[in-house]
């Protein structure tokens, strides 16, 4: 009896639209957000994640429609993040339909944006997105804006301050393996989960179920996020959920 | 029957409230009104009361006493008139004496003890406590009716970094396992309150809103 390990599908979304890039770049559409979430509910995903890559402002827009859709239909945790640069922002997701926000590029700008929002909204409900590239053997930097600006920030450093800043949740991509398919950079997962007290989300590489499972046992993250792997319908949720249990980690499947 | 859910600015109203409208259709009860209302009015005479919550002790506390007769319209409510009460997540803490969050905050103080930090034993658990585990049932109450609990049973969905540490025994409902027992659900005589998100938690979190809709305290 225990909290369980979470999977949870990541949709990146781009003027309402699922989309996944590999590296970022080269948008294949893959649906309507609103039936993707709808099928992941009911596949038993244990949190959904919407990324909105939307670059203009207007298009922004569309996503609050979208998670206020999704939250109509799913009883399922939503993380929303994507252009979160003000309180009014998270304010509007929350009200929308989102659980919680995950904060990026405005997190490296001003950090005590992190601190106002953990104050107003508690620090379970922010999450802070660290894009980050290996810079070194054992080092990695920081990037914003889609992973298009290097920061010159070490992410160990900032996965600790944006702790203490309030960040609730940790979600860790690597740059270097977003889109790849050749699993999780664990080193990366494994630093950062080791330096930091609240949860740690892997993220970027996952291309076999047996990349979820070291996500969790090597990594040492307290959930595994992917997306073209499930968004292709080359692995169902249970699928994933079932191989993580046979390799012991404990899973929901209610 | 309508059910007031108080929308004081805080939190996934819109969750809770498409939550509350499936359970009572799947109940069958199609004539149940699920009312999202700041209207302190309204919540004096609505049948049932939902106090949701996501945020800071504090801010919630203040968003909710920030919307005129509120505090009082509980009072009425819950207190004289023994409506039945769920609180969400902070909804439920603020039904504490206290609340020690960032700053010492009052309560309503329906179910006596403190909503302190949680300190798991087991140094590698994490805070917040974010995701699914199950529940263990202190003492059988209707509004688990059904429900399978233990650790075989169905999963609670939780997101918080405190908890209610509850002075009465009785007063605990049910506990999930965190490095030590975490207080999951409270009640007390017509006022109930979920530290986990039955809005967000599929098929445990339905059951338990159909049952509060049928609840007679």
């Amino acid at each position: 009896m225990t909290l369980k390990a979470r999977v949870i599908p990541c949709l990146d979304v781009k003027d309402g639209r699922v989309v996944k890039g590999v590296s970022f770049v080269n948008l294949v559409d893959a649906g309507d957000p609103v039936d993707a979430a709808r099928a992941y509910d009911a596949a038993g995903a244990d949190e959904l994640c919407f990324l909105d890559i939307t670059a203009s402002s207007d298009g922004r827009e569309t996503i609050f429609d979208v998670v206020a859709r999704t939250a109509e239909q799913c009883f399922m945790p939503l993380t929303v993040g994507g252009g979160v640069r003000a309180i009014a922002d998270i304010r509007k997701l929350l009200l929308a339909g989102a659980d919680k926000v995950s904060i990026n590029s405005a997190a490296v700008r001003d950090p005590d944006f992190v601190a106002q929002a953990a104050d107003k909204f508690g620090d379970q409900c922010i999450v802070v997105s660290l894009d980050c590239k290996q810079t070194a053997p054992e080092k990695w930097e920081i990037f914003t804006h889609g992973g298009r600006n290097a920061t010159g920030i070490d992410a160990l450093d900032f996965a600790q301050a944006m702790v203490k800043r309030g960040a609730g949740e940790l979600l860790v991509t690597s740059m270097d393996r977003d889109g790849g398919k050749i699993g999780y950079d664990i080193a990366l997962t494994r630093a950062i989960a080791d330096r930091v007290p609240v949860p740690v989300i892997a993220s970027g590489g996952v291309g076999t179920l047996d990349h979820m499972v070291e996500g969790v046992k090597d990594g040492r993250a307290n959930a595994v996020l992917a997306a073209s792997i499930f968004h292709f319908g080359t692995h169902t949720i249970e699928e994933a959920k079932r191989h993580m249990a046979a390799h012991g980690i404990p899973v929901r499947l209610d | 029957m309508r059910v007031a859910i108080i929308d004081y600015g805080s939190g996934n109203l819109r969750s809770a409230t498409k939550a509350f409208e499936r359970a009572a259709r799947e109940s069958g009860l199609d004539h149940a009104e699920i009312d999202l209302t700041n209207d302190a009015a309204r919540v004096a005479s609505a049948d049932r009361i939902v106090l949701p919550g996501v945020g800071a002790y504090a801010d919630c506390r203040a968003g909710l006493d920030g919307l005129p007769g509120m505090r009082e319209a509980l009072i009425e409510a819950v207190e004289k008139q023994a409506k039945p009460f769920l609180g969400i997540c902070v909804g439920m803490q603020l039904m504490a004496s206290r609340g020690l969050e960032k700053s010492v905050t009052s309560g309503f103080g329906w179910v006596k003890g403190d909503v302190v930090k949680m300190e798991p034993k087991d140094a590698a658990l994490k805070v917040p406590q974010i995701g699914w585990n199950t529940l263990t049932l202190a003492r059988p109450h209707p509004l688990f009716a059904g429900i399978e609990t233990g650790p075989d049973g169905l999963h609670a969905y939780f997101v918080h970094s405190y908890h209610l540490a509850a002075e009465l025994p009785e007063d605990v409902v049910a506990t999930s396992d965190y490095g030590g027992a975490v207080t999951a659900f409270v009640a007390h005589e017509n006022k109930a309150g979920a530290q986990f998100h039955p809005e967000k938690s599929q098929k445990l979190g339905l059951a338990l809103l159909s049952n509060f809709l049928t609840w007679k305290p």
